[in-house]
């Protein structure tokens, strides 16, 4: 037998995509007899064919799905038959549940895109056809269904062909092939059907059966990335993984990625007994001659064609998320057993999936496609998408919340990375620190407009100054009107704000000072980066917690009632959120306390951070 | 072994590490089955020479075949691996049994609770387990690392994208992860597996002449003298075997003569009915699996 194919089903709502995978697994002999007694069971209650048994529902498995007659989730079936092995992932159709589409199409070799004859080409159509595109997939079947709404005229057939052929003619597919088909009466499913003499082409299942997907592109040398390092006792050591491509044999050099060390094969380690060699897809354990530091997030590969490392990467993305995804955000980033921290440094454009044509826009919501410019905290090996999935592919995870928010395709590393590097000045932070006799610390101020967070932050600084510390005041309003006199007030706006007082603030407390920042900040996501831009200890949130209708009816500037006038626009509090802290630092209650109190608190909040971070330090050089 | 299985032995290994790599308290659900047989032994590949770096859980209804409960102990001492057992105490003590309790109730404490008990008692964080995408039509919609809230529960209509072999793991305390190393094997497959592999598996999957009653059409074991055996009723001896294990009383055995792995395997090839139709559980109503699963059930 073959090896598997690998396929998706996509297509617009009620194209008959599940009836279709229904029928293939009715034709195929793959339905038991007490799932059929089920089926004839739910065909009554929730079936949309009458009393005749609704094959929809075999696929549909969710209660939700059988109540709305829809696919919501990806479901994968199994078929086989004398030929070929088969795994399809059966997607939803409607455009709110694309990201499951990608998800299926991600994992397979070929979609089979399902069109409705009697309504002719949906925008959706063309929209799955690009993202299978996008996901790497180089081959197309088109099942032009209901084909006995339209009396099997081939004129409908043809002209449906025409015009989806030079739709996704600049795609890139390898191989495309429309079939007519009923799915609900099983013509051309899997055998030929007398209903359309006019049709010559193989029926959908011989076609799935014969075609070849293997790709042509030269294969890449020698990659796994290392997911567990094995050391059951002093004299074994192995490293744990999947060849990603190319093979290896025993006795062959490779080089770790990152960090360039060389060695050789010793042995290839599989169950009880040893191999000579292994092959792309294989789940193998390597063990090498030298005693050398590997560890899960390495790329073991060829020492003659090493994977290529970089920090800085061109990628096309994909929104998976009902919160949208800004440049200047940042985000977990899974790249095969690899995990760093990634941030979005520009959104060159976003893709109209259903024209192909480039839109300009500043954040990705749910399903939006784009490219952009993706910066990161640490060098990881990687190769382009295109080259090799398994090493190309990641995924963006949100740090509070822990979604998966984006599903990201590696075009190619941006040079900057690779030719500027960080100048290492000889008078580093702690020497400027004690010449100044302080520990340089960042206090961050956050709460909704009026809060009084600049009257605490001067205030603060007064003291701070009287005291002999070397202070500096980062103010909303004052870096607005210089460098970030470009931002408005937009979501977009906000992240970038916020990114760059973030920068501006890290540069201040490597030169020594103590930087009271003053900014509504209004986003968790931010204030955790910001965070995590600094050292431990370097860093207090401080939460002016002042309730909204307090702040209201202070309203120093007026603002709030211009804002509930209609005249102010993306307003925090008023029609723009403000999410408050969740474990701040301090919390600021400013109704039960004067400003001098909370400067009091802080002070204090300060004063016990130190001795915390001291106390730790001690404790680590204890055990070192 | 051929190309299908070894790749989907491949995948299976990849999980596994992945699972283990990504937690700070694993654990491998143990169920004494065919497929929990082929998991360990997945497991085993995936980390020799070093024995697995996780314990099997074992939820013991007090109801199994007592056949299961010996190969269980057996398996745990010849491979070294630790293994837990967990029995819901509290439903013990009132009585609970697969008689006069219904069966949905029945495995909703003994099965459910116990899991939930059990997870919570223990704080794993990541749970590999080895149900199949090919078993149930809500199963075929899991991801294969599944998310659970805290309280256990699986929400279908909020599941984490998972596209190519990226998993992830990311977790606030109390939550867990769901592994399922075996989503991508068939039935078929995994007897495939068994007998090229040659994993012991209970003797009770293969045919001999055991003591049966008949209830609602379906051949029940008596596997002990708990089994109430209505005015009259008296078991008979019938070649057997059993497709699917599970608590004896809710377990249906099928008549079979089949009594070597490769035997089975090609009766499962011609099968006319899904392995799931040996256990009573599921047939309590419509989309019931789907719901067992939401209340924190495999």
């Amino acid at each position: 037998m073959r090896d598997a194919l690998h396929f998706v089903t996509c297509g617009s709502v009620d194209d008959g995509k599940s009836t279709l995978i229904g029928r293939l697994l009715w034709e195929s002999k793959q339905i038991f007899e007490d799932q059929l007694s089920a089926l004839a069971k739910d065909s009554t209650r929730y079936g949309t064919q009458g009393e005749a048994m609704d094959l929809a529902l075999l696929v549909d498995g969710l209660q939700a799905e059988r109540e709305q007659g829809i696919t919501i989730d990806v479901a994968y079936r199994f078929f086989t038959t004398q030929r070929r092995r088969f795994v399809v992932a059966d997607t939803p159709g409607h455009e709110q549940y694309t990201r499951n589409m990608a998800t299926g199409a991600s994992t397979s070799d070929l979609a089979v895109l399902v069109a409705d004859a009697s309504k002719g080409l949906q925008s959706q159509s063309y929209r799955h056809a690009r993202i299978v595109a996008m996901l790497g997939i180089r081959h197309l079947v088109m099942a032009v269904n209901k084909m006995d709404l339209v009396n099997w005229d081939e004129t409908v057939f043809d002209e449906i062909t025409r015009e989806f052929r030079q739709g996704v003619s600049g795609l890139g597919f390898g191989s495309f092939q429309a079939i007519p088909v009923s799915a609900l009466h099983g013509d051309n499913i899997t055998q030929g059907s007398s209903a359309a003499p006019w049709y010559t082409g193989p029926s959908l299942l011989t076609c799935l059966e014969e075609i070849d997907v293997n790709c042509s592109a030269a294969e890449l040398g020698f990659r796994m990335p290392v997911q567990w390092v094995n050391r059951p006792s002093q004299d074994f050591r192995g490293y744990c993984g999947r060849v990603a491509s190319g093979q290896v044999k025993v006795g062959d050099r490779v080089r770790i990625v990152p960090g360039g060390t060389e060695s050789k094969v010793r042995s290839i380690v599989a169950w009880k007994e040893e191999r000579l060699t292994a092959l792309a897809g294989d789940s193998i354990t390597i063990c090498l001659e030298e005693k050398i530091d590997v560890t899960r997030g390495n790329v073991i590969a060829s020492a003659s064609d090493p994977a290529q490392l970089s920090d800085q990467f061109e990628a096309t993305l994909l929104c998976l998320s009902q919160h949208h995804l800004f440049a200047g955000r940042s985000y977990i980033f899974n790249l095969h057993t690899c995990q760093a921290v990634a941030t979005i440094t520009a959104i060159k454009y976003q893709v109209d999936v259903r024209l192909g044509t480039r839109l300009a826009t500043r954040s990705f919501g749910l399903n939006d496609i784009g490219v952009v410019n993706l910066s990161l905290d640490r060098p990881v090996p990687f190769e382009a998408y295109n080259r090799c999935r398994r090493l190309g592919s990641f995924i963006l995870v949100d740090r509070l919340e822990n979604q998966t928010v984006g599903a990201g395709m590696i075009d190619f590393a941006l040079r900057r990375a690779a030719n500027t590097h960080w100048q290492a000045s000889e008078i580093n932070k702690s020497a400027r620190a004690r010449q100044k006799l302080q520990k340089p610390v960042c206090l961050w101020l956050t709460g909704l407009p009026g809060s009084g967070k600049s009257t605490i932050a001067n205030l603060l600084e007064k003291r701070m100054f009287a005291a002999g510390r070397h202070t500096y005041v980062l103010d909303g309003d004052n870096v607005r009107h210089g460098l970030n006199r470009d931002l408005g007030f937009s979501q977009a706006d906000r992240v970038e704000n916020i990114r760059r007082v973030t920068e501006v603030s890290r540069l201040l407390v490597d030169a020594g000072l103590v930087v009271i920042v003053a900014f509504i900040s209004p986003y968790r996501a931010e204030r955790e980066t910001a965070r995590s831009h600094f050292e431990a200890g370097e860093f207090l949130e401080i939460f002016v917690d002042t309730p909204l209708d307090e702040c209201e009816r202070r309203d120093p500037k007026g603002l709030y009632a211009k804002a509930r006038r209609g005249e102010l626009i993306n307003f925090t509090g008023i029609d723009s959120e403000y999410q408050s802290p969740m474990s701040p630092e301090v919390r600021l209650d400013t109704v039960a306390h004067s400003a001098e109190e909370c400067v009091d608190r802080i002070l204090l909040a300060l004063e016990q951070s130190s001795l915390h971070v001291l106390q730790r330090n001690e404790e680590q050089n204890d055990r070192s | 072994m051929n190309g299908y299985l070894a790749s989907l032995e491949a995948e299976s290994v990849e999980i596994i590490r992945e699972a283990v790599a990504l937690s700070d308290k694993p654990v491998m659900m143990y169920s004494i089955g065919k497929d929990s047989s082929v998991m360990l032994h997945l497991a085993r590949k995936a980390f020799w020479p070093a024995v697995p770096p996780l314990p099997l859980l074992h939820i013991d209804t007090t109801w199994k075949f007592r056949e299961m409960i010996s190969f269980r102990d057996r398996i745990s001492a010849e491979t070294g691996i630790k293994l837990l057992v967990h029995t819901n105490q509290q439903r013990l003590a009132q009585g609970v049994n697969p008689f006069t309790y219904d069966s949905e109730r029945y495995t909703t404490m003994m099965k459910t609770e116990a899991l939930r008990q059990a997870l919570d008692a223990w704080g794993f964080d990541i749970i590999l387990a080895g149900a199949r995408r090919d078993e149930e039509k809500s199963r075929a919609k899991e991801r294969i690392f599944s998310f659970r809230s805290a309280g256990h529960r699986w929400d279908p209509k909020i599941q984490r994208p998972e596209l190519w072999n990226l998993y992830n793991a990311r977790i606030h305390p109390g939550e867990t992860i769901r592994v399922f190393p075996l989503s991508n094997w068939t039935e078929a497959d995994v007897w495939q597996y068994l007998a090229e592999e040659n994993i012991p598996i209970v003797q009770l999957y293969f045919a001999a002449a055991r003591p049966v009653v008949r209830r609602s059409g379906q051949w029940i074991m008596v596997d002990d003298d708990r089994f109430p055996l209505n005015p009259g009723e008296t078991p008979e001896m019938r070649v057997v075997r059993f497709r699917t294990l599970g608590c004896y009383p809710l377990t249906a055995a099928m008549e079979s003569t089949a009594s070597t792995v490769s035997e089975i395997a090609r009766e499962v090839q011609t099968a006319k009915n899904s392995e799931r139709q040996g256990r009573l559980i599921d047939f309590d109503q419509v989309a019931s699996m789907e719901r067992k699963k939401q209340e924190g059930y495999f």
